[in-house]
C-alpha cells in the first residue's frame, strides 16, 4: 500500500534532525495559523499563488530562494562544527551517515534551491521591465515554472523528516549513487527532487530567451539592451543547452535504480566516468548562468552609482558571448585525475584558463567605469566593490587548478572546495545581494535600511575571509574534502578559525533578516515615491515603485543605450503623463500552476517511496490538469483605458506632491 | 592563540614536496601565482585607488559621465591577459606531458611495481614481483621509482600521497597508472582524496619510503603475515569495514588484480574473457554460437 514507507522511515532517534523538523512544522503551524486569522488565503491564492504577474512570480522565487538559504547555512554551520570539533581525535556531533547527507544537501539546496531561484527571481522582476515590455512571453508557464521548482524544494524538505537525504556528494558519482552503494531511499530524493526543478528551470530558460528576443520596446536593438539584460540572455541560452544534459543524465542514473538497467553501474558493462563526463557537461556551464547574471547586476550597479556609462560596453557584451560559448568546452576540468591523457588534459586546461581573458575584461570594465565618475558608496556597490576584490582572488585560484599538473595536487583537497566558494559566495551570492539591494525599492515600493546593509556585507565579507582562508591553507596541507573527522592539532586550529568566519558570516545573515524586518516596519519613511530611487539609468526606473501591474502604459520608445537615462537628459524629467491612453491586453491568473507543481510534488514523493499506485494516480491527475487547462479560453483581457488613466493620474499625482 | 599552532613551512605537505613529482608540482604551482599576481595584484590596488579617488564627495576629482570607451585601454585590458594566458598555456602544455601520471619515471634502480586496490574503506596493495600483498600500509624503497597500477573493487576512491605529488582516481573496471618516488627516507600520509561513502574518513595508510636494508626486511615481515591471500580470503576481505589494522599477507593469488579489474574476483565471467569472446563471435560472423548451445552450430 505504502511501497517502501513505513514509520521507521521518520529519523525519530536522530534529536539534531527532529529538532530540525519540529521548527520546520512549529514555523509551518505558525504561518498557517497567521494566515488563517488574518483571513489572508483569499488574497495569498488570488494575488499570488496563482499569479502570473512575472514581478509576483519573482517575488516568490526570492522568497523561496531565502528560505533554502537558511536551511543551506545551517547545514554549512553544522559541517563546520563538525570538522572543528572532530579534528583532534574525537567523534564530534555528527556519525558520518548524517555529515555525508549534510554536504551533500548542502550543495544541493545551494545550487538548485538557493543560487538559481534568486537568480530567476531576480531576472523575472527585472527584465520585462528593462526591455520595455508588460510581461514575460509565457505568463502562465512563468507561473508553472516556479511551482515545479517549489515542488522539488518541497521533497528536498520533506526528505529531512520521512527518509534520508541522498549520502553521495552533491552530484551523486556513480557507482557510489547506484542501488548497490545506495540503497536508500537518499538519491531518489535527489533524484526526483532535481529532475522536478530542472525542468522547471528548462521552461524558465525557454520563457525568458523568447522574452528578451521578441518582446523588447521599440528602437531597442540588440547592442541597446542593458547589460543584465544580455548578461540573463546569456546565462537563459545555457540553462537551455545545458539542463537537457542534466535531464538526460538524471534519468538514466534513474533507469539504472529502478529498472535495473546498466548505464553507470560495475558490473553489465556500466561505465561511471560517462556519467562524470555528462554531469560535467551541465555542471561546468552551470557555474557560468549562476555567474553571468551576477556579472550583469554588477555592470548595472556600477554605472548607475558611479554617475557614468559603463565603460566598454561593447567589449562587455563580447566578453559575455565569448564566456557563453567556452564555459561548454572545459568541463573536464572537473576530473583531471581521471587519468584522460596528456593532450586532452592540456586541452581542457587551457580552454579554461583562456575564460579568463573575457572575465578580466569585464574587472577592467567595471574598474574603469569608476574612472572619473562619482562613485557613492551605497550598499550595492559595497556589495560590487568585495566581489571585485574576492574574484579575482578566487580567479587566480582557479586559473591555477586549470593547469592540470597543479591539480593533480589540489583536486578535491580544501583548496578547491575554499576556490569554488570564492567565486559562487564572492561572485554569484555577492552579485545576488548586490541586486535585491538595488532592485528592492522597484519591488516594493520602499528602499532598505542603509546601515543594517553595511553590516550585513561587512559581516559578510569578513567572515567570508575567516572562512574560506584557512580552508586555501589547509588544502596546502594535504586536507581533502568530505572528511568526518581527522586527527591533526595544526589542522585543527585552522578549522576553529573557518568556523568562526561562519559564525560571523551568521551575523551577516541574521543582519540582513533584520534589515528586511527594520525597514518593513519603516516602510513609510523608507518610501520612493518618484520610482527612481538610484537616478537609474534604465528602463525599469521609468516606471512606479512598484509598478502598475501592467508595467508600462505606453510602449517606451528607445533610441540609444541607457534609455531612461537619455530621456531624463533630453526632458530633463522621467515620464509625462498623456492626456488619453489606450485599453491594455493583459493574461489573467490561473490556478493552473500551482495544482499542477502540487501533483508533480505527490508524483514526486511517490515515485520516491515506490509506491506505485499513488504515482499513477498523480500522474494523471496532473496530465489531467494540463489538459484541462489547454480548455480554459478565457485567459486574457483588456485593462480599460479609464483604469489604466487613473492609475498612471496616482502616480503622477505622487511624483508633483514630491517635488 | 599563540602563531606557533599556524606553522607553515613543514605543515605544508604541498609546499614541502618530498620526491621530484611533487617538487615539479610545487614549482608549478609557484610560477602560475607568480604569473597571475603580475594582473592581480595591480587589478586589486586599483580597485580601491578608484574607488577612493573617484568617491562621490571627492568634488576635486575629474568627472567625464559620458566617457566610455578608449581603445588604448580596451587593448592594454584583453592584450595583457592574453600574453599572460599564453605563458601560462606553454607552461600548462609542457607540464601535462611532463607529469603525465602514467608517464613511468627512470632512475637507476629498477622501479618496483605495485598494483593498488581501493576498498570499502581500506587500500590493498599488491607486490606482483614480490608475491606478497598489504593492507593500509605502502612501502618502498627511497630513491626507487614506483610504478603503481591502480583500480577500485568499489567506488571511486583516489590515490594520494600528498608530500609525493600527484593523486589519481581508482575506479572499478578500469586501471589508471602512476609513477613516483621518494627522494629520501621517511614515513608519508596517504588517504583517499575522492569521497567514498561511511567509512571514507577513515581510509588513510601510511607511506613509508624505506632504505633498501629496511625495505628488504618489511618483505621479510610481509612474508610472515597472514599465510596466502587466497580468492576465497579476498572476498571476506572486500566485505566493507572500517579502521582496519594493518595487515600482511605472505603469498597472492596470481591472478587476483587481474580479476579484480576484470571483475569476477566473484567467479563470474572475466570482462576481458567477455570482450574476447564477444570480437570473436563479431569475427565469425554470427556462426559462432557459443551462448546457445541448444541450437547446433553449422
Amino acid at each position: 500500500m505504502f511501497g517502501k514507507l513505513t514509520l521507521e522511515a521518520i529519523p525519530y532517534h536522530e534529536p539534531i534532525i527532529m529538532g530540525a523538523v519540529a521548527m520546520m512544522v512549529l514555523g509551518g503551524a505558525a504561518l498557517f495559523a497567521g494566515i488563517t486569522f488574518f483571513r489572508l488565503w483569499g488574497p495569498l491564492w488570488s494575488k499570488w499563488l496563482t499569479s502570473v504577474d512575472h514581478k509576483n512570480i519573482g517575488i516568490m522565487y526570492i522568497i523561496l530562494a531565502l528560505v533554502m538559504l537558511l536551511r543551506g547555512f545551517a547545514d554549512a554551520v553544522m559541517m563546520r562544527t563538525q570538522q572543528a570539533m572532530a579534528s583532534t581525535g574525537a567523534a564530534g556531533p555528527l556519525p558520518p551517515e548524517h555529515f555525508d547527507q549534510i554536504f551533500t544537501a548542502h550543495g544541493v539546496i545551494m545550487i538548485f534551491f538557493m543560487a538559481m531561484p534568486f537568480m530567476v527571481g531576480l531576472m523575472n522582476i527585472v527584465v520585462p521591465l528593462q526591455i520595455g515590455a508588460r510581461d514575460v512571453a509565457f505568463p502562465y508557464l512563468n507561473n508553472l515554472s516556479f511551482w515545479l521548482t517549489a515542488a522539488g524544494a518541497l521533497l528536498i524538505n520533506i526528505s529531512l523528516a520521512v527518509g534520508e537525504f541522498a549520502r553521495t556528494g552533491w552530484l551523486a558519482y556513480p557507482p557510489l549513487s547506484e542501488l548497490q552503494y545506495s540503497p536508500g531511499v537518499g538519491v531518489d530524493y535527489y533524484l526526483w527532487a532535481l529532475q522536478i526543478s530542472g525542468v522547471g528551470t528548462l521552461l524558465a530558460g525557454v520563457n525568458m530567451i523568447t522574452t528578451i528576443l521578441k518582446m523588447r520596446a521599440p528602437g531597442m536593438t540588440l547592442m541597446r539592451m542593458p547589460i543584465f539584460t544580455w548578461t540573463t540572455l546569456c546565462s537563459n541560452m545555457l540553462i537551455v543547452a545545458a539542463f537537457p544534459i542534466l535531464t538526460a543524465t538524471l534519468a538514466m542514473l534513474s533507469l539504472d535504480r529502478y529498472l535495473g538497467m546498466h548505464f553507470f553501474t560495475n558490473d553489465g558493462g556500466g561505465n561511471a566516468m560517462m556519467y562524470v563526463n555528462l554531469i560535467w557537461a551541465w555542471g561546468h556551464p552551470e557555474v557560468y548562468i549562476l555567474v553571468l547574471p551576477a556579472f550583469g547586476i554588477f555592470s548595472e550597479v556600477i554605472s548607475t552609482f558611479s554617475s557614468k556609462k559603463l565603460f566598454g560596453y561593447t567589449s562587455m557584451v563580447y566578453a559575455t558571448v565569448c564566456i557563453t560559448v567556452l564555459s561548454f568546452i572545459v568541463w573536464l576540468h572537473h576530473f583531471f585525475t581521471m587519468g584522460a591523457g596528456a593532450n586532452v588534459n592540456a586541452f581542457f586546461g587551457i580552454s579554461t584558463m583562456i575564460i579568463s581573458i573575457p572575465t578580466g575584461a569585464k574587472i577592467f570594465n567595471w574598474l574603469f567605469t569608476m574612472y572619473r565618475g562619482r562613485v557613492q558608496f551605497t550598499v550595492p556597490v559595497l556589495w560590487t566593490l568585495g566581489f571585485m576584490v574576492t574574484f579575482v582572488i578566487g580567479g587566480m585560484t582557479g586559473v591555477l587548478m586549470a593547469v592540470p599538473a597543479a591539480d593533480f595536487v589540489l583536486h578535491n583537497s580544501l583548496f578547491l572546495i575554499a576556490h569554488f566558494h570564492n567565486v559562487i559566495i564572492g561572485g554569484v551570492l555577492f552579485g545576488y545581494l548586490a541586486g535585491f539591494t538595488y532592485w528592492f525599492p522597484k519591488a516594493f515600493g520602499f528602499k532598505l535600511n542603509e546601515t543594517l546593509g553595511k553590516v550585513s556585507f561587512w559581516c559578510w565579507l569578513v567572515g567570508f575571509y575567516l572562512a574560506f582562508m584557512p580552508l586555501y591553507a589547509l588544502g596546502l596541507m594535504g586536507m581533502t574534502r568530505r572528511m568526518n573527522h581527522v586527527d591533526n592539532v595544526v589542522w585543527h586550529n585552522y578549522l576553529l578559525v573557518a568556523a568562526l568566519g561562519a559564525a560571523v558570516i551568521a551575523c551577516g545573515i541574521g543582519a540582513f533578516v533584520l534589515q528586511i524586518l527594520v525597514s518593513v516596519l519603516n516602510r513609510k519613511a523608507l518610501r520612493d515615491l518618484t520610482g527612481d530611487p538610484w537616478n537609474g539609468r534604465t528602463l525599469e526606473w521609468a516606471t512606479s515603485s512598484p509598478p502598475a501591474f501592467y508595467n508600462f502604459a505606453v510602449d517606451p520608445v528607445v533610441t540609444s543605450r541607457d534609455a531612461f537615462w537619455e530621456q531624463k537628459q533630453t526632458t530633463g524629467a522621467g515620464l509625462q503623463p498623456l492626456p488619453a491612453y489606450g485599453k491594455i491586453h493583459m493574461p489573467h491568473n490561473t490556478g493552473t500552476g500551482v495544482i499542477l507543481g502540487g501533483f508533480i510534488a505527490v508524483l514526486g514523493f511517490a515515485l520516491i517511496w515506490h509506491i506505485w499506485w499513488l504515482a499513477v494516480a498523480a500522474f494523471a491527475a496532473a496530465v489531467a490538469v494540463g489538459i484541462g487547462h489547454t480548455f480554459n479560453e478565457n485567459r486574457d483581457y483588456y485593462v480599460p483605458s479609464e483604469t489604466v488613466a487613473e492609475t498612471e493620474g496616482k502616480y503622477f499625482k505622487q511624483l508633483t506632491s514630491q517635488v | 592563540m599563540a602563531a606557533a599552532p599556524f606553522l607553515s613551512g613543514c605543515d605544508m605537505a604541498l609546499l614541502d614536496p618530498a620526491g621530484p613529482i611533487g617538487a615539479e608540482e610545487k614549482s608549478i604551482i609557484i610560477l602560475a601565482t607568480c604569473l597571475m599576481l603580475i594582473v592581480v595584484i595591480p587589478v586589486i590596488a586599483m580597485i580601491f585607488l578608484f574607488a577612493w579617488r573617484y568617491r562621490a564627495s571627492n568634488k576635486a576629482a575629474t568627472f567625464k559621465p559620458d566617457w566610455d570607451h578608449s581603445s588604448k585601454i580596451e587593448l592594454a585590458v584583453w592584450g595583457i591577459p592574453c600574453v599572460i594566458i599564453a605563458v601560462l598555456a606553454y607552461v600548462t602544455w609542457v607540464s601535462s606531458h611532463t607529469l603525465e601520471p602514467s608517464r613511468e619515471l627512470v632512475a637507476d634502480k629498477k622501479a618496483v611495481e605495485v598494483e593498488v586496490v581501493s576498498m570499502d574503506w581500506k587500500w590493498l596493495f599488491i607486490y606482483p614481483e614480490l608475491n606478497i600483498a598489504s593492507v593500509n600500509e605502502l612501502a618502498f624503497p627511497a630513491g626507487t621509482p614506483v610504478h603503481f597500477k591502480l583500480t577500485s573493487a568499489t567506488v571511486m576512491n583516489s590515490f594520494f600521497i600528498p608530500r609525493l605529488g600527484s593523486q589519481i582516481y581508482t575506479m572499478p573496471g578500469m586501471e589508471t597508472k602512476l609513477s613516483l618516488l621518494a627522494d629520501a627516507a621517511g614515513d608519508f600520509d596517504g588517504l583517499s582524496a575522492n569521497y567514498s561513502g561511511g567509512g571514507f574518513s577513515d581510509m588513510h595508510f601510511v607511506a613509508h619510503a624505506m632504505t633498501d636494508d629496511a625495505f628488504a626486511q618489511w618483505v621479510e615481515k610481509a612474508r610472515a603475515g597472514e599465510g596466502k591471500l587466497t580468492m576465497a580470503k579476498y572476498r571476506d576481505l572486500a566485505k566493507p569495514s572500517e579502521k582496519d589494522p594493518v595487515s600482511y599477507y605472505a603469498e597472492v593469488e596470481p591472478t587476483l588484480y587481474h580479476d579484480i579489474l576484470n571483475k569476477c574476483s566473484d567467479g563470474s565471467t572475466c570482462m576481458d574473457a567477455a570482450v574476447s569472446l564477444a570480437m570473436a563471435k563479431e569475427v565469425a560472423g554470427g556462426d559462432l554460437q557459443l551462448c546457445n548451445p541448444a541450437k547446433p552450430r553449422g
